[in-house]
């Protein structure tokens, strides 16, 4: 994996050493909340409802096992013995003290990590597939031209004051794990028709009031036009973009309000002026990237001891069905543990869970991690002969939930139970709809399905491309939940629609219920996904068993 | 048209904890809601919030948050306040674990 060069490690120390000193300023009173606010947040950290919060990046999803421990020793040390991982691919410490924060700061720097750029106006952290450099259908690793981008935006003087946040996701593969669609930039690895690698650019999609697909503006971006290419983009949306509306200033509404000719053309002619001032050091700094996300030594060895395994026990079975991905190399498998057994809160690792797993990544997973934006930690790299074994020493923790790609697995923002922008709670629905579904034995018989849950407008639980979507808002103060259907976040991005009426919070549960058994009453087979039985009956069988009841009437 | 003024309580978290905190009568910020002032009147209620303001080493984020009058002091009448005054509901963390030992 990339590790920090020198200019990396001074920029990141002297940053600590900035923020400890702004930290200092404020509480002897030399700064007002005003003055260290925009200060903090460009550093990570957030006032939310009980307590600060220290937003840390995960560039692209990648962690070692001993930035892992680090996570667990930081949770332990400064906060509550845990942290929540995010479909940002950050993590969330929730209840960290002002007067710690650069000891935590220094602390994550010692570990190459820091909380830069995870907030504020500025291209923050570049997400990527979380199977990068794994999947079987990967054109190519994705993570050094995240790596790429990470470094060019990172403080870059141009784009510290940008109109509103920008984020980029990034995948190498056709099958869309990173939702680039739902960003202000995505690109897709696609080939063109002389074989060669290069992007499809997707530019304006974003949830959030105004959720939108972003638009296609390049079909195919050559490898070595991306710097420019993505730097032409973000400068016309520097002069476009409206700095008068927080509520209009996203790259999404640019686009709409130019018009997408129109962009294209202003990007087509930066991208012009732009391309011969990249004389190919980028492309040199590439290799040398490139160079550090090398695949690790795969292992020659036999693997019938998983398959006889898989035959014998159940358990192991079901969870293979649904924890495992196919690795691009035959004898290995591609391992997402599920952080989120039935009850627990969507994204919360414990500091022991964090430890076990770089133990376990030691030992089974050529030492590598990721943290994917469903807000499970996958191990992208385990020989399928040490399944069996991994599988026993998950389950022991707690961490063997089979479950991944299912009901509960859900995503949810923190919601009212931490952020203070939201407008209702989001955990407890999650955690109520996983042990509700337990109870009934019911999720493996409805198969695959994303619910999806976010705690006010501004939709950080991808409710949106949710299956199921479920959005909580303040009805006249009372927690109600919107319900919308058939969102999807892949390659096919799709916004869902709403159903109607919301639910009071006593109400959701049944109500998601009766969606699922109307369902299971009218899918054609078993095989006919949720998603697939919406695109084809369409919103008003699961209207009518959503309003069509007594208890719904009363709920309306 | 006059409308009447719902009491409010003044609220804020503390500038090195984060916790939340109440303005009491006699200027103290107190972690429980039942201690804080209920303010009954607009003009008092924007002094109030001056003084919380002023307090820049002690509180960051001071605002009146609607109140009613109950039998132990002051309550919350939404539950974003309620929440506020409990913590976060899926750990026992934040006040109603601070404030129980
Ligand atoms: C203190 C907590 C948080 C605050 C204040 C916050 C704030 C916001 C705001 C204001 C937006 C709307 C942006 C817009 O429409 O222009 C947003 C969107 C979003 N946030 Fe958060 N957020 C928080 C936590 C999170 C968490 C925990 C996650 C991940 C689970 C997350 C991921 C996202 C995503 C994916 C979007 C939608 C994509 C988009 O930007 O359009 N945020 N957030
Ligand atoms: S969706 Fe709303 S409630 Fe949830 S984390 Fe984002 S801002 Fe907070």
């Amino acid at each position: 994996m990339y590790s920090y060069s020198d200019f990396d490690e001074a920029f990141v120390r002297s940053r600590v050493a900035q923020f400890t000193n702004q930290v200092e300023r404020r509480l002897d009173g030399s700064l007002t909340e005003d003055e260290f606010r925009p200060l903090r947040l460009m550093n990570g950290l957030y006032l939310q409802l009980h307590a600060y919060m220290l937003r840390v990046a995960i560039p692209y999803g990648t962690i070692s096992p001993r930035q892992m421990r680090q996570l667990a020793y930081i949770a332990d040390t400064w906060d509550k013995g845990y942290g929540h991982f995010t479909t940002r691919q950050n993590i969330q410490f929730n209840w960290p003290k002002l007067p710690d924060v650069p000891a935590i700061l220094s602390a994550l720097a010692d570990v190459e990590m820091h909380a830069i750029q995870t907030s504020g106006n500025c291209v923050r952290n570049v997400t990527a597939d979380h199977f990068a450099g794994a999947a079987a259908d990967e054109i190519a690793d994705p993570r050094p031209y995240a790596e790429l981008l990470r470094q060019w935006s990172t403080d870059h003087p141009e784009f510290q004051f940008l109109p509103r946040k920008f984020k980029i996701a990034i995948t190498g593969s056709p099958n869309d794990r990173a939702v680039t669609k739902a960003h202000d930039i995505g690109l897709r690895m696609v080939r063109n028709a002389a074989g060669e690698p290069g992007f499809e650019v997707i530019v304006g999609g974003g949830l959030g009031r105004t959720p939108m697909i972003g638009m296609t503006v390049r079909d195919f971006l050559p490898e070595a036009d991306l710097l420019p290419y993505v730097e032409a983009v973000l400068s016309v949306y520097n002069v476009l973009g409206r700095r008068d509306n927080k509520y209009k200033a996203r790259i999404k509404i640019t686009l709409h309000e130019t018009g997408k000719e129109e962009i294209t053309r202003m990007v087509e002619e930066e991208f012009a002026r732009l391309r011969p001032l990249f004389g190919g050091n980028d492309q040199k700094l590439l290799a040398d990237i490139r160079a550090a996300f090398a695949p690790p030594a795969f292992r020659n060895a036999p693997v019938d001891a998983y398959d006889a395994f898989y035959k014998a026990d159940p358990v192991f079975r079901a969870w293979a069905d649904t924890n495992l991905t196919q690795h691009r190399n035959d004898q290995y498998a591609i391992v997402t543990v599920s952080i989120k057994a039935h009850g627990a809160t969507p994204g919360d690792a414990t500091s022991e869970q964090m430890r076990l797993l770089a133990d376990l990544a030691e030992k089974y997973g050529h030492s590598d991690l990721r943290i994917s934006h469903e807000q499970n930690v996958i191990l992208p790299h385990v020989h399928k002969s040490d399944l069996p074994a991994l599988h026993a020493a998950l389950v022991k923790a707690g961490l063997g939930t089979a479950n991944v790609g299912l009901l509960s697995d859900i995503i949810a923002c923190p919601g009212m139970d931490y952020c203070a922008l939201a407008t209702a709670r989001s955990i407890p629905v999650a955690q109520e709809l996983a042990t509700h579904f337990e109870a009934l034995k019911l999720e493996h018989e409805i198969g695959p399905l994303k619910i999806k849950i976010s705690g006010c407008i501004n939709a950080c639980g991808h409710h949106h491309v949710g299956h199921i979507g479920i959005l909580g808002l303040d009805r006249a103060g009372v927690e109600n939940y919107q319900i919308t259907l058939g969102g999807d976040g892949t390659e096919d991005a799709v916004i869902g629609e709403k159903t109607g009426p919301g639910f009071a919070y006593t109400e959701i549960v049944p109500a998601i219920e009766r969606i699922l058994r109307a369902y299971l009453e009218l899918r054609t087979e078993p095989s006919e996904t949720f998603l697939q039985a919406y695109k084809r009956v369409g919103m008003e069988p699961f209207k009518a068993a959503l309003y069509n009841t007594e208890d719904a009437q009363d709920a309306a | 048209m006059s409308r009447r003024f719902t009491p409010k309580v003044v609220t804020a978290n503390r500038l090195r904890e984060g916790d939340v905190v109440y303005l009491t009568a006699d200027d103290r910020w107190s972690p429980l809601h039942h201690e804080a002032e209920l303010i009954e009147d607009e003009a008092h209620a924007q002094m109030r919030l001056l003084h919380a303001n002023a307090q820049k080493l002690l509180v960051v984020g001071a605002y009146l948050a609607d109140a009613k009058p109950g039998a132990k002091g002051p309550e919350p009448t939404h539950f974003r306040e309620e929440f506020r005054t409990r913590g976060p509901s899926n750990y026992n963390h934040g006040k109603q674990a601070d404030l129980a030992s």
